[in-house]
């Protein structure tokens, strides 16, 4: 009854109730592949209501203080305020330390569902017409997503992460003919300069979550314009989207999965520590902790910051240092690539028609084979970027395990490529179910279809007459 | 596919399942137990316990732990409850909604470029107006960027330049003076020049080495009184602190990206990712047995950066 009454006051200003009656009535499709974004949507929210809770304690100042709290042994240490802060915020605030550690849990888990989701509507091709500009809002929010994750974790000006602002730092260094004028004003001046930690604090809560929030709503907006694509089947076709009604069981499904989130993130902050500020200790720039990793999400650069060779080359007389090509021009060329992709497959495929009906991956060998590739590539480079750790755990020296890294990522990515060419071939040839399905005899006929004809004649040649073939 | 109505792009039932997932249509459907309320109950039953246990814990002085894990099934009690409710309880698809066609039609989309374009030429045909205009916009924009001169200082020489000088005092980060006679061969030690602790550029990483065994040019000949020597401390890679020295090798490993140096031969980058090595700083023995810079760094400490010549 005062429902019905509400819904009218409403309707009666707004005449909302036909969009209201659509709105709710928008079919969702039920393949779980498609909750990835809202996993990632939910970790969002998440991340802004413990974000706020911790902004009501952290102090971002770079100015010295006397820390007293329950935290016994840093009682009566001389550390920044913004150090001070976070320690206290972790001890002496109750269900601070819970919240903090969800809300590092959440953004490496936020990450990581952009992460899969991106993956997910890349081999599916779900980027194709109608939907690039989803797609480019997408790789905007996942560059966006990488850096407030960096942004956040440097805020406590702890060992760990003050080291990570110096190597940022050293990267800005290292543009050519701006490098230093744009680190001394990013930073306010040669590093430590006391600004950086106030100036990250503003952009991580105030002008990327905005940001966030304006291309979130663009995103979703679209996606509520164009609707759902969905996998081909039975009564699924190019003009339908066939699944479950907004209202009442997708919302109700959907809040499920929210409170799941909520489940593993609580679970997570609760039981397993992470980023413990305490045990690195305060931000001295004579000091470092090791071994010293960054949050996965930036384990890319670390790893391609310590296998690329040192090299370093003049222009016209001046040096370019050596992160600029690892830390400036691989991250362009990932997110210069990513952002391109639609554009350049529609013009090696020459499809440029509307889709609504998904690929499935192995409807295209190459796009498989393109994606494995990149994956193996940057997978590696994560890996790489625990090179000290996995020396000591193997026993093998650091150099050496240097330049395996460096031969494997040389090496690893086309394999990858070609090996994911040959299997997806080999799926779509045969019909397999999946990947186990698939005989021997299918791959070997997957291997001589990759295998161009010409070249193929020619080794037959070779070994049918030794040296005549050549 | 749709059936009638009024609507026939709100959500109609399809019929008997033609969006039926792929492999199960022909399949019976699997028996499903009839009464999930009592489930769906409990779950929620438990949501509403560990919320009460969580205040509980939260009043009685907090335990990180126990809060996260009370929150956790609470949540999963949630999340549980709900989705059986949605899966078990409520209308079941397949749904079929229709697509809009993409893009207006033709004459849509003429008309809007015929009444654009009309209004447009209010504007395009002052063309005098629309150059003074994009003067005045241009010039306003670059005037409003000058602001972001105000974030920084000038690099000026600073990348160049650090507080050692010919002459500081060489004192241990508790400020205190650093006897020669007090370092064994193989103690090593970060110092700085006296009043300047907390530069981010001064830190020097003074080793004692056997005498014999340095290798250094012979124009630093006597920069390592007695097996002393002195680099920066700051990587030439990406500027972290050279932390790491393994007394055996005499090699020094960045912790950051393992770039390793050869202490020994002038601390030449012999593995990782650096490139140039760690600059020497020319130290001596007072009268007095401590220890002073007889100069300035050979170049730049740090990472490389654009301006630098050498």
């Amino acid at each position: 009854m005062i429902l019905r009454r509400g819904a009218r006051w409403l309707d009666d200003r707004l005449g909302a109730a036909s969009v209201a009656r659509t709105s709710l009535a928008k079919v969702f499709p039920d393949h779980w592949s498609f909750m990835l974004g809202e996993i990632a949507l939910y970790c969002f929210v998440t991340l802004v209501l413990t974000g706020v809770f911790l902004t009501f304690f952290f102090d971002p100042g770079t100015n010295q203080v006397v820390y007293h709290g329950a935290y016994a042994p840093l009682n009566g240490a001389r550390v920044s305020a913004a150090y001070a802060s976070s320690v206290r915020l972790s001890f002496d605030v109750r269900t601070g330390l819970l919240m903090r550690q969800v809300h590092h849990w959440a953004a490496l888990v936020f990450v990581a569902a952009i992460v899969v989701h991106v993956c997910r509507i890349f081999f599916t091709g779900a980027f194709r017409r109608p939907r690039e500009l989803n797609w480019l809002i997408g790789v905007t929010l996942l560059a966006l997503s990488l850096f407030n994750g960096f942004s956040g974790y440097s805020l406590p000006d702890d060992l760990l992460s003050g080291v990570g602002l110096r190597i940022a730092y050293s990267i800005a260094l290292s543009v050519p003919v701006a490098g230093s004028w744009l680190a001394f004003l990013v930073f306010g001046g040669e590093f430590p300069a006391d600004q950086i930690i106030h100036r990250l604090f503003v952009v991580h809560i105030l002008l990327v979550p905005g940001v966030l929030v304006g291309l979130l709503a663009a995103h979703i907006g679209i996606l509520v314009r164009q609707k759902h694509s969905q996998f081909p089947g039975p009564g699924r076709t190019e003009h339908n989207v066939v699944g479950s009604k907004l209202w009442p069981t997708y919302a109700t499904r959907s809040v499920a999965l929210f409170c799941a989130i909520l489940a593993v993130l609580f679970a997570l902050g609760g039981l397993v520590q992470i980023n413990p500020i305490w045990l690195y200790g305060p931000f001295d720039p004579a000091q470092v902790s090791s071994p010293a990793q960054p949050d996965w999400y930036i384990g890319w650069v670390e790893g391609a910051l310590r296998m690329y060779p040192p090299w370093e080359f003049r222009v016209l007389g001046r040096l370019v240092p050596n992160p600029f090509v690892p830390a400036v021009l691989v991250p362009a060329a990932t997110f210069g690539l990513l952002y391109l992709w639609p554009f350049l497959e529609q013009r090696l495929t020459r499809d440029r028609d509307a889709h609504q009906l998904l690929d499935r991956p192995r409807d295209h060998p190459v796009r498989c084979a393109a994606g494995a590739g990149t994956l193996a590539f940057y997978g590696l480079l994560l890996v790489t970027a625990s090179n000290d750790v996995i020396a000591r755990l193997t026993r093998v020296p650091v150099a050496t395990l240097t330049w395996a890294g460096r031969v494997v990522l040389v090496a690893g990515p086309p394999v990858a490529a070609v090996a994911t060419y040959v299997v997806v071939r080999a799926l779509r040839d045969s019909g397999a179910a999946g990947v186990l399905q698939v005989s021997s005899g299918q791959l070997a006929a997957a291997v001589r279809a990759t295998v161009p004809h010409r070249r193929r004649r020619r080794a037959a040649a070779a070994i049918a007459g030794g040296s005549e073939g050549r | 596919m749709t059936q009638g109505g009024e609507r026939p792009d709100a959500g109609v039932p399809a019929g008997p399942r033609p969006g039926a997932p792929e492999g199960e249509a022909g399949r019976p459907v699997p028996l499903r137990p009839p009464r999930p309320e009592r489930r769906i109950a409990a779950a929620f039953g438990l949501t509403a316990a560990a919320a009460v246990g969580f205040a509980a814990v939260y009043w009685l002085g907090g335990q990180t732990q126990l809060e996260g894990v009370l929150l956790a099934v609470a949540f999963a009690g949630l999340a549980y409850g709900l989705a059986a409710w949605s899966a078990r309880l409520m209308p079941q698809g397949p749904f079929v909604e229709e697509h809009e066609p993409f893009g207006s039609s033709r004459r849509q989309r003429a008309a809007f470029a015929a009444e654009f374009e009309e209004d447009l030429q209010a504007i395009s045909r002052r063309r005098f107006l629309g150059r003074a205009l994009a003067l005045a916009v241009g010039t306003l924009g670059a005037a409003l960027l000058f602001p972001l001169r105000s974030l920084g200082p000038r690099p000026g020489r600073a990348l160049y330049q650090t507080p050692w000088r010919g002459g500081a005092p060489v004192v241990t980060a508790d400020g205190r003076p650093v006897r020669a006679a007090d370092l064994a061969v193989g103690s090593v030690l970060t110092v700085f020049p006296r009043g300047h602790l907390e530069d981010g550029d001064a830190a020097v990483l003074l080793v004692r080495v056997d005498p014999g065994a340095l290798r250094p040019p012979p124009e630093r000949a006597g920069w390592s009184p007695d097996g002393l020597v002195a680099h920066s401390k700051l990587c030439t890679h990406a500027g972290c602190p050279v932390g790491l020295y393994e007394q055996g090798s005499n090699l020094l490993f960045c912790p950051c990206h393992q770039s390793v140096f050869d202490l020994l031969d002038g601390a030449r980058p012999i593995s990782g990712p650096a490139a140039r090595p760690l600059p020497q700083l020319p130290i001596e023995v007072t009268p007095e047995g401590y220890l002073r810079a007889s100069g300035d760094f050979e170049g730049p400490v740090g990472p490389g950066f654009w301006s630098r010549s050498s």
